[in-house]
């Protein structure tokens, strides 16, 4: 697809285990193990999945923070992974990351006024008389005020940080914004003030999310197509509605049942899963979640299942499908 | 049914410098024998403070319980002697806290951890705690227990560890079981299992329990009685059912509206304007007014009291209150 503005195609990242005193190699964690997403302009795509899925080292790898095993990764139809380090960073300010701490990404020694503008500064953007105004600006549409710009991050509860972290990310007009649990952090009543501005952001600045969270609550709110991550790999990918409605792969329905709904009363099948998500160095054979899985066959065991089309776009690696 | 544990008025208050934080403020609730209580409000409502004043884990000279009685069983928890108070604690009344990575201690075995409450309340040999130590980590749904409790808490999960403070909690057969942000720190899947694991317990042994969350899902599925607190206040408290289907205080009403839930969407979320006031900044008011959509001028001026407004619900706002003309 030439429309696409991020398109990953079949990315690994493979961390190794070095033990010993000789830092030998022993073994490998595969956090993210053969994974694909096509991310239009003005799209939100969700990246759900339990902590140690690997959804945050793809967030890292899609815009080259760390380095990718193999794989393939293009932006706007450039392959960063090809671009040696001054072309790359001309490309840097289009991709943006907000992470899920407001508390540990501010410097707090920094004005919040200069953390905005600091990269509009590093990247030559603006010419210094105006950056003042453009961080003004930007405080301004993620719902601050204009007196905030001297203040020191200390002084800001932790919405009014996350808004701060937005604001870094939106001065440099970027195209893709890479959330990784954004409002994880924050409590309800602050984290449905956040989940607007998203929104918000999104109408007036046509931007495309890649949003990586836990919470399918939240990914459901925001997001237009959705993939379900477990283990490094992408077990299910749908669109919105179908995935909620239609859900296919036996984790995906069990994510969605655990989730506590605010209805005292409500009777709901729910399918419990039973143990921990297995180690990532040592992940089981066959369909990785065969472990855990209340429907598991003998050939799951053995025989990994492909990550094949089930009708409509909507894809799912499970053999009972 | 009796009540087990009854706290009145109780306040506790932290002193800085020059100024004092009343954390929690005026707070009565009481659980009954065999009940679960929610108390649920965002962070820095004072939810943990209250907690953390009955178990006597105040600690002087930064915090202080200034005022009220909590009483537990017929006793005053705040009368009594450090050493009678360790009779009660971890015995009648156990605790489990949000992180269980850092509540254990990583230098000693897993089983050590458990045995110790049981060699200090139930008197039984380091053999017999042994076996009985392995006994509740089978009870908590860990497989290999043997193996388990020779371990340290770094080899083990997240979901793991919160099972053996559990393990540790129920040892002594507690009455009362305060559970603190338990499932915070965990993914959804481990969530459900700790639930459910917590809800057979209770109804095994007719433990009562106080489950701290802010979680309104965690509370629709474990309450039967739910206690809404604001700025170190209580604001409502009901019978779940009622309280869910019809919340009396706007910021219930508030909390409700602005949490997502699956397969009911809409196109955008309610959500409270502001943020909750800074707690050196309190005056004579509703905490709530500046952030209302119903605020009146009594709000700015007067604090309302905790009413009944409707059957087995109480509100503190002033818009239930029939001496106030509504605007």
């Amino acid at each position: 697809m030439s429309d696409a503005l991020l398109e990953i195609s079949h990315l690994k990242k493979y961390f190794p285990i070095q033990k010993g005193l000789l830092n030998r190699t022993v073994g490998h964690v595969k956090a993210v193990d053969d994974i694909s997403i096509t991310i239009r302009p003005g799209e939100t795509f969700g990246l759900v999945g339990e902590s140690g899925s690997g959804k945050s080292t793809v967030g890292r790898t899609a815009i080259r923070l760390i380095e990718k095993t193999s794989g393939e990764v293009k932006f706007k139809g450039i392959n960063i992974y090809d671009l040696p380090p001054e072309e790359l960073r001309k490309l840097r300010p289009s991709m943006q990351l907000i992470f899920q701490d407001p508390y540990s990404s501010l410097n707090p020694r920094i004005r919040v006024g200069d953390a905005i503008g600091e990269a509009l500064l590093d990247h030559g953007l603006v010419p210094k008389a105006e950056i003042r105004d453009r961080v003004l600006e930007v405080l301004q549409s993620c719902g601050l005020s204009s007196y905030h710009i001297d203040r020191f991050p200390h002084e800001f509860s932790g919405g009014q940080r996350q808004r701060i972290g937005i604001a870094r990310a939106l001065v440099l007009n970027p195209d893709l914004i890479i959330a990784d649990e954004p409002v994880s952090a924050l409590d309800v009543s602050i984290q449905a003030q956040i989940i607007n501005l998203f929104r918000k952001l999104q109408e007036t600045r046509g931007l495309a999310y890649l949003f990586i969270s836990h919470d399918l609550s939240v990914v459901e709110h925001l997001c237009t197509r959705i993939g379900v991550m477990y283990l490094g790999s992408m077990v299910e990918t749908a669109t919105r509605d179908e995935l909620f409605k239609n859900p296919l792969h036996p984790y995906t329905k069990a994510l969605l049942s655990a989730v506590p709904v605010p209805i005292p009363k409500l009777k709901r099948e729910r399918i419990v899963l039973k143990g921990d998500i297995p180690s990532p160095s040592n992940p089981p054979s066959g369909c990785k979640f065969h472990t855990r899985c209340p429907f598991a066959v003998a050939r799951c065991k053995e025989e990994v299942p492909e990550f094949r089309d089930a009708g409509g776009g909507h894809f799912v690696a499970c053999h009972l499908v | 049914m009796k009540d087990l544990i009854k706290i009145d008025h109780l306040r506790t208050h932290f002193f800085s410098d020059k100024n004092v934080i009343k954390a929690v403020n005026d707070v009565s609730l009481r659980v009954r024998e065999g009940e679960t209580v929610c108390v649920v409000g965002e962070s820095g409502c004072g939810k943990s403070v209250t907690a953390m004043s009955i178990m006597g884990l105040i600690e002087e000279p930064g915090g202080k319980v200034v005022g009220g009685s909590i009483e537990f069983d017929g006793r005053d928890l705040l009368k009594l002697s450090k050493n009678e108070l360790r009779t009660i604690r971890g015995n009648d009344i156990s605790m489990i806290f949000q992180e269980p990575m850092s509540s254990l201690n990583p230098v000693l075995k897993i089983g050590q951890q458990i045995m110790e409450p049981l060699m200090v309340h139930q008197k039984l040999s380091k053999k017999e705690a042994r076996a009985r130590a392995i006994e509740l980590i089978e009870q908590v749904g860990i497989s290999r227990a043997e193996q388990i409790a020779d371990s340290y808490p770094h080899e083990l999960s997240g979901g793991m560890l919160q099972r053996i403070m559990i393990a540790i909690a129920i040892s002594c057969g507690p009455k009362l079981l305060i559970a603190d942000e338990p499932t915070t720190a965990l993914d959804v899947t481990i969530q459900a299992q700790i639930l459910d694991m917590l809800r057979e317990f209770k109804k095994k042994s007719n433990m009562s329990m106080m489950l701290i969350t802010h979680d309104l899902g965690v509370v629709a599925e474990m309450a039967d009685y739910v206690v809404v607190m604001y700025a170190g206040k209580v604001v409502e408290e009901g019978e779940v059912v009622k309280l869910f289907e019809s919340p009396k205080h706007p910021y219930t009403q508030g909390l409700l509206k602005s949490k997502p839930i699956i397969n009911q969407r809409q196109d955008e979320l309610y959500s409270i304007p502001g943020q909750v006031p800074n707690p050196l900044d309190l005056t004579e008011s509703c905490y709530f007014h500046d952030r209302c959509a119903h605020c009146m001028d009594i709000c700015r001026t007067k604090q309302p009291a905790l009413k009944e407004v409707a059957d087995q619900q109480k509100a503190a706002c002033w818009l239930y209150e029939e001496a106030v003309v509504h605007v």
